[in-house]
């Protein structure tokens, strides 16, 4: 059983130093929903199911949502409608987005 | 008998079985969008920020990498890189020092598990009625702690609000303030889904004291179907249901519930009065005195809150 | 000496691992200039803090604290306290993360830009 605690707790260090180190930021925050996923798994480990489902709920969930809706905002996500406008411009926009994930 | 069908139209269960079959006459506009360029409103917008020109952008670009470029700012880089790198290890090496003398992970005789985790334990039960230790504690001996915590999501809402309103007065020049697009997959899945998250969410809030979860899972899960439904079916169809009316009022009359009742055990027990409210049997769904009824005021206000967040950063309002 | 406080942390595990994330945290916001980057590492030093405040609450071989065939004595329950303070805790840090999203949103509506040292060098330069 201590081996699956430190197996659990290794993928949490990775996870963090993943999110911190990817260059894009749409995957750092989908690796951080995945954070949060493991340490929902910690929780009921922890004998503390009531921290459990609320991670499960807003740190996965809310969070997530909130973090994608602001890459929305800042153009950094690579999703567009398909518009006439937009179609010309589509690339510089995939182009803008990696640059702002190092930048 | 016509007057009788409009009566019935305005009525709350036509409103209801509407919501649930989802097939109210909205207007088939897959590119809402292009509509709003013909408005002059967008014109005005750009206006507005002219100051925002790609000329403007190019010279503060290039004025910032001129900044950048100097010997002077790059040996400040360099060293601020080292010294913050150098402060975070010295930090971690301390830490894990004395994370070296701490107390073994899972003793019993750990200093935190002291007299006041006893008396939770052994008179929890008799004193609140909660079976849940956790929900008896946050929402019986803290609960103005708890009651805080709720204000401060409310207040968080309110910064929002503050920080990202756009009302039609003045436009931003946001692409995606109106865009919004049917979604067939989508919304026949959410047809399905998001009675079933409901009801789920409701469950985990009726039953805070019960088993694991209570106000703030159980509303998160809430406020998490709601931004389901808005997702699938727009803005427009979700205001019928929850507007920005139906937020203050519930949001209000919860926190308002809460603080009174609060008010009134405090009171009562400050005083040594007893309480009107019965504890009842253990393990009923109507026991445990007002931790229920402040479980589903906690609950509606992050369900609200959530929602809220989620509208106020897809298009500015609630 | 060194021996020693390797096998120490290696019974703590938990709160070592603690300890690690906090770090990777602190260090991202430091280090790294973009401002969902430093939101991201605050969210990571949060759940380092709450992953050891539930740690020093847990008791090897007990049960999670809901009362079960009315046994009510302490030997069978982990510590509550921990996981009712990390319960609010964790909510809150839902509500401080809308309040420095919203923030981001608003200054790269201003500056167009998510690098924090930009932002600094134009509104210190007059660029606006």
């Amino acid at each position: 059983m201590t081996v699956f605690h430190i197996v659990l707790l290794v993928l949490l260090i990775v996870c963090a130093v993943a999110a911190c180190t990817s260059k894009k930021l749409i995957n750092s925050v989908v690796i951080f929903m995945s954070f949060s996923l493991v340490m929902c798994i910690i929780w009921f480990l922890l004998e503390s199911p009531d921290l459990a489902i609320t991670e499960a709920a807003v740190g996965a969930g809310v969070t997530s949502i909130l973090f994608f809706l602001v890459l929305r905002k800042i153009d950094a996500l690579n999703v567009y409608i398909e518009d006439e406008e937009n179609d010309d411009n589509n690339e510089n926009n995939l182009a803008k987005g990696e640059e702002k994930g190092h930048e | 008998m016509s007057k009788l069908k409009e009566n019935y139209k305005d009525s709350f269960s036509q409103k209801f079985s509407d919501f649930m079959t989802g097939d109210l006459e909205v207007p088939d506009e897959v590119h809402p969008r292009k509509k709003q360029a013909k408005n002059n409103k967008v014109i005005q917008a750009d206006e507005f920020f002219s100051e925002f020109t790609d000329a403007d952008d190019i010279k503060r670009r290039e004025l910032y990498q001129a900044f950048r470029n100097r010997k002077f700012m790059e040996w400040i880089n360099r060293a601020y890189n080292i010294i913050s790198v150098v402060v975070a290890i010295t930090i971690i090496c301390v830490l894990l020092f004395t994370v070296s003398f701490l107390p073994a992970f899972g003793d019993k005789d750990n200093p935190a598990n002291n007299e006041v985790s006893e008396r939770y334990i052994e008179d929890g039960l008799d004193e609140t009625g909660a079976v849940n230790i956790v929900a008896g504690m946050i929402l019986d001996y803290r609960a103005f702690d708890t009651f805080g915590e709720s204000n401060v999501l409310f207040i968080a809402c309110c910064c929002v609000l503050i920080l990202l309103r756009n009302d039609d007065d003045e436009p931003l020049p946001d692409e995606d303030v109106v865009d919004f697009r049917r979604d067939i997959i989508l919304e026949k899945a959410a047809k399905f889904l998001v009675p079933v998250i409901l009801v789920f969410g409701i469950y985990v809030v009726l039953n805070g004291h019960l088993s694991p979860g209570g106000g703030f899972s159980g509303g998160a899960i809430m406020g998490a179907a709601l931004i389901l439904f808005a997702c699938a079916y727009g803005f427009e169809r979700m205001e019928r249901i929850f507007s920005y009316k139906t937020f203050r009022r519930i949001t209000f009359g919860a926190l308002l519930f809460y603080g009174l009742a609060k008010s009134y055990s405090f009171f009562t027990g400050a005083n040594h009065i007893e309480s009107i409210i019965p504890l009842g049997t253990p393990g009923a769904i109507l026991s445990s005195g007002l931790i229920l009824y402040l479980n589903i005021c906690v609950g509606l206000v992050v369900a609200c809150t959530m929602y809220g967040f989620y509208t106020l950063f897809k298009r500015g309002r609630i | 000496m060194l021996k020693e406080i390797f096998s120490h942390l290696m019974t703590n595990y938990y709160e070592t691992a603690a300890v690690i994330i906090f770090g990777i945290g602190f260090t991202t916001l430091l280090l790294n200039k973009n401002l969902i980057k430093k939101i991201i590492g605050f969210n990571l030093m949060d759940n380092a803090i709450y992953l050891f405040l539930a740690s020093k609450g847990y008791i090897e071989s007990r049960k999670a604290p809901i009362v079960v065939n009315g046994v009510r004595d302490m030997e069978a329950y982990i510590n509550p306290i921990p996981a009712g303070l990390v319960l609010t805790g964790i909510v809150v840090s839902v509500s401080v993360t809308a309040i420095m999203l919203a923030l981001t949103v608003k200054l790269y509506r201003r500056y167009h830009t998510l690098d924090i040292d930009e932002i600094a060098i134009i509104s210190k330069k007059g660029g606006i």
